[in-house]
């Protein structure tokens, strides 16, 4: 590669370069890449494919069966998941407002399918799978993330200057279109991904510069809709038991209250060094359950202790650090407000899904973003980070 | 972008980096702030604790023997976490198959494993209260054939074992029984388990605890310590692994002061004293007397040490074995079968009659307000409160010595002087009574336990003053209504009755309830009335009187050998305090009793032909028959010997016995002739049933293949070498004699003697190799 050095007299004329040279050159895409960001990324995935692994090797091997077969398919996913993000990546993403109705319709309809009868199927208590031959599934919400998050920065910074406030009947729109895929996933129901869709639409909203009032309002309404939800009897019991478990565990030892002992139990008893990779106790006895997806941070907490959950922690810091960064500095609205999406995003799912396991969150089924296992949500978080690193490569352009 | 939005991204990035911070805090404190407590809490979660139960100790007597030991049985189990992984049509296959081969029913084998407390068990003990991890014994004591052919069929029998368990086993060396010394175990209670859940040997749900006796006072001795193993389970019970493991520690074996031929001899000889007593009539009327009960004691005067103790109805100790039934605990708790668990021994009190009278008597003297010589007048009643107050068999004999007195028992005599201190303290209303009498028999030690070591010692009765007012200010309220309203029940059958019930509730309800009558203290004095003893604690006393005024606690265990023969622990005697009588008020009452075999109430027995050699063996003896109210008289006999050099005290009670002479004194003295080698007219030490004529001073020995040997063996240098100095022959060495039908000497003794010669396999001791094998 050492021949591939451009002098800066070099008259430059692209079909004569090396590949050595366009990959260092100043405007080649590697180089503008965020390698912070993309490390912080790669260790969470191997974080996130040791403990999906740890959590259900001794289950597999008890029940008899291939106890490697989650690790197979959580690499599956994650290199499915990586050329989808890389994809999402290469398109200027200026051009991606094309697709953007695009990819929310189908996300939408996927999300009908999933309600239509035959289709969908229940997994945990959510109407929220599209099962697939081969074994796989789909949950479709998970897409409909990654079109909000393009979805939304579209309506709100096109036709004005950044520094206008968006037009009332832009953020009119913006709810519908948010408000669409709620009410949606509302009826599956799965409550933890309304919260992360509204998260991701106040977040677009706020950082668009819609007005004070208007922000003002929308949390009032937020409340007040999940007041009634609770009131009116919207939610079911089980949901209403699953959310204030966390509270006083004690009060329903058996069911989700003992999962949510179960889990502080793990984490506690992690200590400053954890119990070592595949050793944890409370994980290979099967006291937490789904700890290969919702509770995966039990994993973290039981076998790798403070040092490696916090490790962990540490690391989706870097990541939202990172898309922060990359909202602040992007080149145009429409950027910042996709990179304040995803932001949102990672950030209550984290919080929720961590809170959770350590119990001072209710219990609600979402993914830790990059670490749990799961086709959709794997592709779905590594095109946010293709998204973010889109923002961060043409952020000059 | 507009300030606000920049505005806004700064607050979002607030927002992320305090909700990290949030899930860091909390993670702190989890992990490392309440770590300890989570950390146990996934202990608790995914160990499991199954107890390798510790073989127990053995009870020897003094020579060795074994009276209680263990005996390997072939249990077949039952692991419930081995069928909870079977389909249920499998785990129905299995359990009928086991069934069919246990010959029982899957219904019943099934209620053997079921936990209690879940909702289809049947109660306790048929439902298994132990680990639902344990394997359940579902069939105990099975043939090795059958063992052998489940084991063999292992694959049709998934979960199902075969394991050794030790169990109790009593070989009643010369057919000696001591079931009532030596007691029994049963399953642990809730309260117990709680008691000791922080001890270092902690008792576990399965645990047999000794319930009575020796198993009971000795039970941290006996019990050893139980192994554990940890293992590892998931979330649904499934045993995924062996965490750690400590091994069982056998119990520690007792060495006690019973001797198993003395004990035998003790019990055949109270049968005999029951057989001799039906055959005869009750004094003064024509009915047969009912002997319901007896009881002996054989004490060293020297120490305390019980070389034998015996009560009569008793029980084969085996029935506890793998649980009672109801029927059978029925039957050992009915009054009608006269309540065999109980020992009369140690846990039943009696009327001491005119044995009471060496406290009687020295109590006189100590006062100094009576002299030996007196002389007495002893007529053959003593009229007092309109009441005639009569000699046994209305005798009279004139003017006599205090030694006299005691020789013939001339109650009069007693009466008198009960009278004469009754008056002298004031009469119905002293202000303040001597009462030398009540005082003497409290410093005696009566109305107390003797510190026996065995749980359950009655500690009798001696009605003083105080609690005479106390109990009748407690049913006084009673007695009045009674008074008043009289007893229109009985009257409805009986008027007559109803007016004499309703005078002497009428006595008792006026102000002069609680007295202490002249009738009460003439009572007192011959030891009737309220007053009540155990033989036990009567032969303690006799033993006083012959070591010079000692009392000694009486001891039943002698020390604590480990499995292995170290000596752990030697019982010391205990000296509980000192008669309150002066060396020449001892010395003039020893040669009182000295005389009532020679010459007293007891000549008859001792001067029947062949006569016994009391020029050789002297026997110090009181008699006693005391009257109880509703019932015919207790027999007594309370002895010591030889009165010029006591080495033992004997001391026989037989319940509606009748005379004490007549019934008890004949197998006491068949008893010191047991105990001092004495056939026909010549006393002839090597012919004693004690090696040597006495109890050994030295323990037993324990060889290095854990068999006991006799006190004074000679180790060999290979276990299987001969033994010197055991030289023990099968079956009794003394004659027996006929057991009386109901209360065969020793029911559970097996047919053929388990006690075999040395080197035999019934000498061997199981501790070790059950220690080995032990589940």
């Amino acid at each position: 590669m050492t021949t591939g050095f451009r002098s800066p007299t070099t008259p430059y004329t692209a079909a004569r370069r090396s590949i050595g040279s366009r990959v260092i050159d100043r405007e080649s895409i590697l180089r503008r890449l965020d390698w912070v960001l993309l490390l912080a990324v790669a260790g969470l995935l191997v974080m996130g494919t040791l403990l999906v692994w740890s959590a259900t090797k001794q289950i597999q091997l008890d029940a008899g069966l291939d106890p490697n077969a989650y690790l197979r398919k959580d690499l599956i996913n994650i290199t499915l998941g990586l050329v989808l993000g890389g994809m999402t990546a290469l398109f200027d993403y200026r051009s991606l407002r094309a697709y953007a109705p695009l990819v929310y319709v189908a996300s939408m309809l996927g999300l009908l399918a999933v309600l239509a009868p035959g289709v969908g199927s229940t997994i945990n208590g959510a109407h929220s799978w599209i099962l697939l031959p081969a074994g796989f599934s789909v949950q479709p919400a998970e897409f409909v993330k990654v079109a909000l998050c393009v979805a939304l920065p579209m309506l709100l910074a096109e036709r004005r200057d950044a520094e206008d406030e968006p037009r009332a009947s832009d953020v009119g729109l913006a709810l519908a279109v948010g408000g669409g895929p709620v009410v949606l996933v509302l009826l599956q129901p799965d409550l933890g991904t309304v919260v992360v869709f509204a998260f991701i639409v106040l977040g677009v909203l706020a950082v668009a510069n819609t007005p004070t009032r208007w922000m003002v309002g929308l949390l009032a309404m937020a409340a007040a809709g999940a007041a009634l939800a609770v009131k009116v009897g919207v939610l079911h019991q089980y949901q209403i038991a699953r959310l204030t478990a966390f509270a006083n565990p004690a009060a329903d030892p058996l069911n989700t209250g003992y999962n949510v002992q179960q889990a502080r139990i793990a984490i506690g008893s992690g200590g400053l060094f954890g119990k070592g990779l595949f050793h944890g106790t409370q994980t290979n006895g099967k006291f937490v359950p789904e700890q290969q997806t919702d509770f995966v941070f039990t994993v973290a907490g039981e076998e790798l202790g403070f040092v490696g959950a916090g490790l962990l922690i540490v690391l989706l810091g870097v990541v939202l650090w990172r898309g922060m960064r990359i909202a602040v500095r992007a080149q145009d609205l429409f950027g910042t407000l996709v990179a304040t999406g995803i932001v949102c995003w990672f950030t209550f799912q984290a919080f929720e899904n961590i809170g959770m396991a350590l119990g001072i969150m209710p219990v609600t089924g979402v993914p830790l973003p990059l670490v749990s296992y799961g086709g959709s949500s794997m592709f779905a978080t590594l095109m946010a980070i293709g998204l973010l690193q889109n923002v961060h490569m043409r952020r000059y352009a | 972008m507009s300030d606000r939005s920049r505005l806004r991204l700064i607050v979002m990035q607030v927002l992320v980096v305090s909700l990290l911070l949030t899930l860091v805090g909390r993670l702190w404190f989890l992990q490392i702030y309440s770590g300890d407590q989570y950390r146990n809490a996934a202990n608790n979660n995914f160990i499991r604790e199954v107890v390798t139960e510790a073989v127990r100790g053995q009870i020897l007597d003094d020579m060795g023997r074994q009276l209680v030991r263990n005996k390997t049985t072939l249990v077949i189990t039952v692991d419930r976490s081995v069928l909870a992984g079977l389909s249920r049509a499998r785990r129905t296959a299995v359990l009928t198959a086991l069934a069919r081969q246990l010959k029982t029913t899957p219904v019943a084998l099934n209620d053997k494993i079921t936990l209690c407390g879940t909702p289809d068990a049947k109660r306790p003990p048929v439902c298994w209260d132990g680990s639902p991890f344990q394997p359940i014994p579902v069939a105990r004591d099975v043939t090795q054939a059958l063992a052998l052919s489940l084991l063999e069929q292992s694959e049709n029998f998934p979960g199902v074992a075969a394991e050794l368990e030790a169990q109790r086993e009593y070989p009643a060396p010369y057919r000696a029984n001591a079931a009532h010394e030596l007691g029994y175990i049963g399953p642990v209670t809730q309260s117990e388990l709680d008691a000791t859940a922080k001890a270092k040997n902690p008792l576990y749900r399965s645990d047999l605890v000794g319930r009575t006796g020796l198993e009971a006072q000795y039970d941290d001795v006996l019990r050893g310590i139980n192994g554990v193993r940890q293992l590892s389970v998931d979330r649904a019970g499934n045993v995924t692994g062996t965490v750690g493991q400590t091994p069982a520690q056998s119990g520690d074996n007792l060495v006690t002061n019973l001797d198993a031929r003395v004990q035998v001899v003790l019990e055949q000889q109270l049968a005999a004293a029951i057989q001799r007593a039906r055959g005869q009539d009750n004094p003064g009327t024509t009915q047969r007397l009912k002997a319901d009960s007896a009881a002996g004691v054989v004490l060293d005067v020297t120490n305390g040490h019980v070389i034998a103790m015996a009560s009569i109805p008793t029980y084969d100790p085996s029935v506890w074995v793998g649980g009672i039934s109801t029927k059978e605990y029925a039957a050992l708790t009915s009054p009608n079968a006269g309540t065999p668990l109980l020992s009369r021994a140690y846990q039943g009190g009696f009327a001491p009659g005119s044995t009471f009278k060496v406290v009687s008597s020295t109590a006189m003297l100590q006062s100094g307000r009576f002299s030996a010589a007196g002389p007495y007048p002893c007529p053959s009643y003593l009229p007092v409160a309109g009441q005639k107050f009569t000699n046994s068999e209305s005798q009279s004999y004139g003017n006599i010595g205090l030694a006299k007195a005691i020789e013939v028992s001339c109650d009069t005599v007693f009466y008198g002087a009960a009278l004469k201190e009754w008056k002298s303290d004031g009469g119905p209303h002293p202000a303040h009574p001597k009462d030398i009498f009540i005082n003497a028999a409290l410093r005696w030690g009566f109305g107390k336990t003797t510190g026996l070591d065995l749980p359950g010692e009655d500690p009798g009765n001696i009605t003083t003053r105080q609690s005479r007012v106390d109990t009748w200010m407690l049913n006084r309220a009673q007695y009045c209504a009674d008074a008043k309203n009289g007893y229109p029940s009985v009257a409805r059958t009986d008027p007559a009755r109803a007016a004499y019930l309703k005078a002497i509730a009428a006595d008792n309800c006026a102000p002069s309830g609680g007295v202490y009558l002249p009738g009460d203290a003439l009572n007192f004095i011959i030891g009737q009335g309220e007053t009540l003893t155990t033989p036990l604690k009567m032969a303690q006393i006799y033993a006083a009187v012959a070591n010079g005024g000692t009392l000694w606690t009486p001891q039943v265990a002698k020390a604590v050998l480990s499995p292995t023969g170290q000596v752990l622990r030697t019982i010391k005697p205990v000296a509980e305090g000192r008669l309150p009588v002066s060396k020449a008020n001892l010395a003039f009452l020893q040669s009182a009793l000295s005389q009532v075999a020679v010459v007293g109430t007891a000549s008859g027995q001792f001067n029947k032909p062949p006569l016994f050699p009391l020029a050789q063996i002297p026997i110090a003896a009181k008699t006693g028959t005391a009257e109880v109210a509703g019932k015919q008289p207790t027999s007594w006999f309370a002895t010591y010997a030889p009165a010029n050099k006591p080495k033992y005290a004997v001391v026989m009670m037989v319940s509606q016995g009748g005379y004490g002479s007549t019934t008890s004194a004949a197998s006491v003295r068949a008893v010191y002739e047991a105990l001092f080698g004495i056939k026909g007219r010549t006393v002839n030490p090597k012919t004693s049933i004690l090696p040597g004529g006495v109890p050994p001073v030295k323990l037993p020995v324990t060889t290095a293949d854990g068999r006991i040997l006799p006190p004074g063996s000679v180790l060999p240098r290979t276990p299987a070498a001969t033994v010197t100095g055991a030289s023990y022959t099968a079956g009794p060495a003394y004659p027996a004699l006929p057991a009386a039908p109901d209360f065969p000497a020793s029911p559970g003794a097996p047919a053929t003697p388990a006690l075999a010669v040395a080197g035999g396999p019934a000498w061997s001791a199981d501790g070790r190799r059950a220690r080995g094998a032990g589940t």
